[in-house]
């Protein structure tokens, strides 16, 4: 049987507002369904993005009743037949309307991370590698880019001046992952420092607790890589596996010309 | 008139999927200023949702395969009606494409010997699907888009501006190709989130905007699939191939009903997943069709035996190809054998341990668990076939992806022939790879064949297509898009659905164009900026275009064959073996003929023996006894 709910959700741009609607919820649904239910019968111009809508492509993330979920996942049986639920798009990026909001500040920060680079002396099909070395940097790359863990850091959430030094959790653990990949020959963890703001993170593991993939991003990704950084002596062969010998022994700077100067004013990093 | 702002490149892909992401890195290889364009973010393209796994014959599980083993099961599964020079060329460069990625930085799941791992799926013969666990397309786009940072990286590095050579155009959606007498000059887009036209030119133009199954009400594609490629194409002049095969998953999530058609991956099957119905019978055993017969397993013993022996075992009749297990379903379900809510039970929880299963299938788990409530360590799941996949698309140049409009390629879902009538799973995430690149190149030599005589594109062709666009912004009145959206995609469903009927075919055909007079008075409420309504209402005129394409030829095929089914004419055809149905759009009307089938070269002909080729060929086409090589 539908029931009738109530759901109040973001409508505009930065000084948008919460409109009210009254809205049928069947059996099965997701938040994801109802809001294309408000589109088809109430407000056709509501703006959503989605792909998937199986929890793969993370297109669909938004803030329900103030939690940032994808939308998708979210099953309308987790919440109480009575409660209102309030929609809102991610808050630590600029909204472009409704729920969808202005994301490019992720696209950014991966185009500062010096990209994967194998030795030179190879060729495609010479890798040999085993599951227990790629394991790890697998677990990364399951990420979906859903940028919830972006949104949810404290570091960025209420302060724009810390965009510029800081590349959220999301980007801190693509370093991680170039790091342990067996066949990469860079080494990141002078900029990971300097530049993308490892320092900033103080492990409060937010990040991990949104993560829809459910990756271990403190665990696993950002305490290794700071330890890392913090001791830039420490052997390697523990967790580099085999990369050991090809590096360079040069840190790696930061790719020249890809940070814009179009940041607000910073906070010098501590 | 809003602005238009113009925007030069040497060649413009549409679509930032596997296919579009692999053609804009070679023309960018290759010295082109190349720009992608993409409806959805980067990276989110419909490619992320591939689970299985890349066909590649690498033979790093089993040293037998070989690029000609690759090449029969394909030709197998599309039942003879493959373009054979896609086909070859596919099956040849699918290991290099994947042993590229790698040296990209993927990182596929490994064999014990640390080569890439490959699994099992249907109808090839032999483990070959390159695959991480089950979110392959993941690292394939992810890759591929890691590529093009990478490349955008040195252009930074050595030009001062990452997008002077490659620029992505996320959120940003063509609606026109635009013309300079027969030659392409360019593609006339909007951007979302600002709601502004532009106009980008180029020479070269390269569609990748996958498939159309949105056009269908059970799918496992997102709104992303509208036919949009297929319709730029036929407007722009161009002809569509074999569009009546569209291939029915056969399984597809059936409940709950807002998850109804969500794809369940064939590799549950391909890692030991049986099919049974509501008799606990494993139904797959009687209906092997006549030319697999010798392949398949008789007993549930052979076949259970195959997974850990394949040598001295035949396959089980889970893994035959797609539209026969989609069919059989079908019918199980049609004659009261199915479960409670529709499909039949796909079942893993029996077959292995609940860890293995969660190690193997970790997104099939993690799927199953929050959108179903079903935990698939602990029972079946219940299953039933979605619309997923157009063998039918954009006619093309084998080599090089062009289409027989100057400048215009195709490449990925959207492109036609190379699956024939029916895909094999596993073969479209490396089509993309293998045809991605080739139409890059193609563009390339295109251009460099050009020189300095390129079309331009005069002011009156962006405000035509400027004012096209807006229309349903304009009208006073008119209807709900989201409304014929729905009765579209039931027509579509119901009546050139899996099972079809001539009777049927002719009445969408008719429903179909009571909608075209509803499509061209729909209303967008709403401004420019971010509006799906809108976006919904332009969209609009690419499924009817595509649907109608698929229902004409769907008429006009009387046969049954791969993703195409008649009811009225169950039996597969010899002589329409030989017929390509090609479409066009002559003053808005589609236009049908046929064009023979290019014939398998003597020495691919050889790679079968003449009794299977009596199955699917004319007398007149089978080689001569003598010379037929026996296998067995
Ligand atoms: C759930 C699922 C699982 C699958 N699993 C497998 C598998 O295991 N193995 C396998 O081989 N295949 C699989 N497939 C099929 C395969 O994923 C697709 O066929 C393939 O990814 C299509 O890739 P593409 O590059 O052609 O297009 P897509 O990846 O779909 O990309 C299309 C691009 O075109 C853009 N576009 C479209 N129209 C426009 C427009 N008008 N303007 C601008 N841009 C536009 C889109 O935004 C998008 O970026 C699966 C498909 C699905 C749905
Ligand atoms: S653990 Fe670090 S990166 Fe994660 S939310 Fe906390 S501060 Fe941010
Ligand atoms: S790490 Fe997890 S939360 Fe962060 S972007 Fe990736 S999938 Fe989303
Ligand atoms: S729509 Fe893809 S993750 Fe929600």
């Amino acid at each position: 049987m539908p029931t009738e709910r109530t759901f109040r959700v973001w409508r505009g741009g930065a000084d948008g507002e919460l409109a009210e609607y009254t809205v049928e919820v069947h059996e099965g649904e997701v938040v994801l369904d109802i809001l294309h239910r408000l589109q088809a019968t109430q407000t056709p111009d509501l703006a959503v993005r989605w792909n998937c809508k199986a929890g793969k492509c993370g297109s669909c993330s938004m803030e329900i009743n103030g939690r940032p979920r994808l939308s998708c996942m979210a099953r309308m049986s987790t919440f109480e037949e009575d409660e209102t639920i309030i929609v809102t798009p991610m808050r630590t990026f600029p909204v472009i309307r409704d729920l969808v909001c202005d994301v490019s500040y992720n696209y950014q920060k991966a185009r500062e991370i010096p990209s994967f680079t194998p030795d030179p002396e190879t060729r495609p099909g010479d890798f040999r590698m085993q599951q227990s070395d790629v394991e790890r940097p697998q677990e990364f790359r399951k990420c979906i880019e859903c940028f919830l863990c972006q949104d949810v850091c404290h570091v960025i959430r209420d302060h724009e001046e810390n965009k510029r030094n800081f590349s959220g959790p999301r980007f801190l653990m693509r370093v991680a992952e170039l790091e342990m990949h067996p066949k990469d020959t860079e080494d990141r963890r002078m900029v990971a420092q300097e530049e993308f703001g490892m320092g900033y993170c103080n492990i409060t593991k937010c990040c991990t607790e949104v993560c829809p993939e459910h990756i271990k991003i403190t665990d696993n990704a950002l305490i290794p890589l700071k330890e890392r950084v913090a001791d830039r002596k420490y052997d390697p062969v523990v967790w580099l596996g085999d990369k050991i010998g090809l590096r360079k022994g040069a840190d790696t700077p930061m790719v020249p010309n890809t940070r814009p100067n179009t940041y607000p004013e910073e906070d010098t990093p501590e | 008139m809003p602005e238009i702002t113009r925007l030069p490149y040497d060649v413009v892909v549409i679509g930032a999927g596997g296919a579009g992401l692999r053609a804009a890195i070679e023309a960018r290889q290759q010295g082109k200023k190349t720009a992608i364009i993409s409806k959805s973010l980067f990276g989110k393209a419909h490619t992320v949702m591939a689970e299985g796994g890349a066909a590649a014959a690498l033979g790093n599980v089993n040293q037998h395969d070989r690029w000609q083993v690759h090449f029969r099961d394909t030709i197998r599964g599309g039942k003879f009606l493959n373009d054979p020079r896609m086909a070859e060329l596919h099956a040849k460069e699918a290991g290099d494409r994947v042993l590229e990625l790698e040296y990209w930085g993927a990182l596929f799941d490994r064999t014990s010997e640390g080569k890439i791992s490959q699994r099992n799926f249907g109808g090839h013969e032999y483990p070959r699907l390159a695959h991480v666990g089950d979110r392959t397309g993941l690292e394939l786009i992810r890759t591929l888009q890691q590529r093009v940072v990478q490349l955008q990286q040195a252009d930074a590095a050595e030009l001062g501006d990452p997008d002077a050579m490659l620029k992505v155009y996320a959120e940003t959606t063509v609606t026109e190709l635009v013309k300079d007498g027969e030659r392409i000059a360019g593609a006339f887009a909007y951007i979302r989130e600002s709601g502004e036209f532009v106009m980008f030119e180029a020479p070269a133009v390269i569609l990748a905007t996958g498939g159309v199954g949105k056009s269908f009400k059970v799918t496992s594609n997102s709104w992303e699939y509208t036919g949009d490629g297929h319709a730029l194409a036929l407007r722009a002049g161009a002809t569509l191939l074999n569009m009546e095969f569209v291939q029915f998953h056969p399984t597809g999530m059936v409940w709950p009903p807002s998850v109804k058609g969500i794809l369940v991956t064939e590799s549950v099957r391909g890692d030991g997943g049986v099919l049974r119905n509501s008799n606990g019978e494993r139904f797959m055993f009687g209906y092997v069709p006549d030319v697999f017969r010798s392949q398949y397993a008789e007993s549930e013993e052979e076949a259970d035996g195959w997974y850990t022996d394949p040598e001295n075992h035949r396959r089980p009749p889970e893994l035959l190809p797609r539209d026969e297990v989609a069919r059989a379903i079908n019918n199980e379900v049609k004659e009261g054998r199915g479960s409670p809510h529709g499909g039949v039970y796909l079942d893993v929880s029996t077959r292995m341990p609940a860890g293995e299963i969660t190690r193997r299938l970790p997104s099939m788990h993690h799927q199953f668990k929050e959108l179903a409530d079903v935990d698939i360590t602990a029972e079946p799941m219940e299953v039933g076939p979605t619309c997923h996949y157009v063998m039918g698309g954009v006619e093309v140049d084998a080599d090089t992806g062009a289409a027989v409009v100057p400048g215009l390629f195709a490449a990925g879902e959207v492109a036609g022939g190379m699956h024939g009538s029916n895909r094999l799973g596993g073969n479209s995430l490396s089509d993309l790879l293998v045809f991605g690149r080739r139409s890059g190149l193609g563009a390339v030599s295109y251009l460099d064949e050009l020189g300095s005589d390129r079309p331009t594109i005069a002011d009156e062709s962006l405000e035509a297509a400027a004012a096209t666009a807006q229309a349903p912004l304009r009208r006073e009145a008119g209807e709900n898009p989201y409304a014929v959206h729905q009765e579209l995609q039931e027509t579509m469903n119901d009546l050139v659905g899996i099972i079809r009927r001539g009777p049927e075919i002719e009445e969408a055909l008719e429903n179909l164009s009571k909608i075209r007079e509803r499509v061209a008075n729909v209303r967008a409420e709403g401004g420019t900026i971010y509006n799906p309504g809108w976006h919904l209402a332009l969209d609009l005129h690419n499924m009817l275009l595509v649907s109608e394409s698929i229902a004409r030829a769907a008429l006009e095929r009387e046969e049954s064959r791969g993703g195409h089914t008649r009811d009225d004419f169950p039996e597969m055809s010899a002589e329409w073996r030989t017929v390509n149905l090609v479409l066009s759009l002559r003053d808005g009307r589609i236009r049908l003929r046929h064009r023979p089938v290019d014939p398998l070269r003597p020495d691919l002909l050889e790679l079968f023996d003449r009794e299977e080729l009596a199955k699917y060929l004319t007398d007149a086409e089978l080689p001569a006894e003598e010379t037929a090589k026996e296998e067995k």
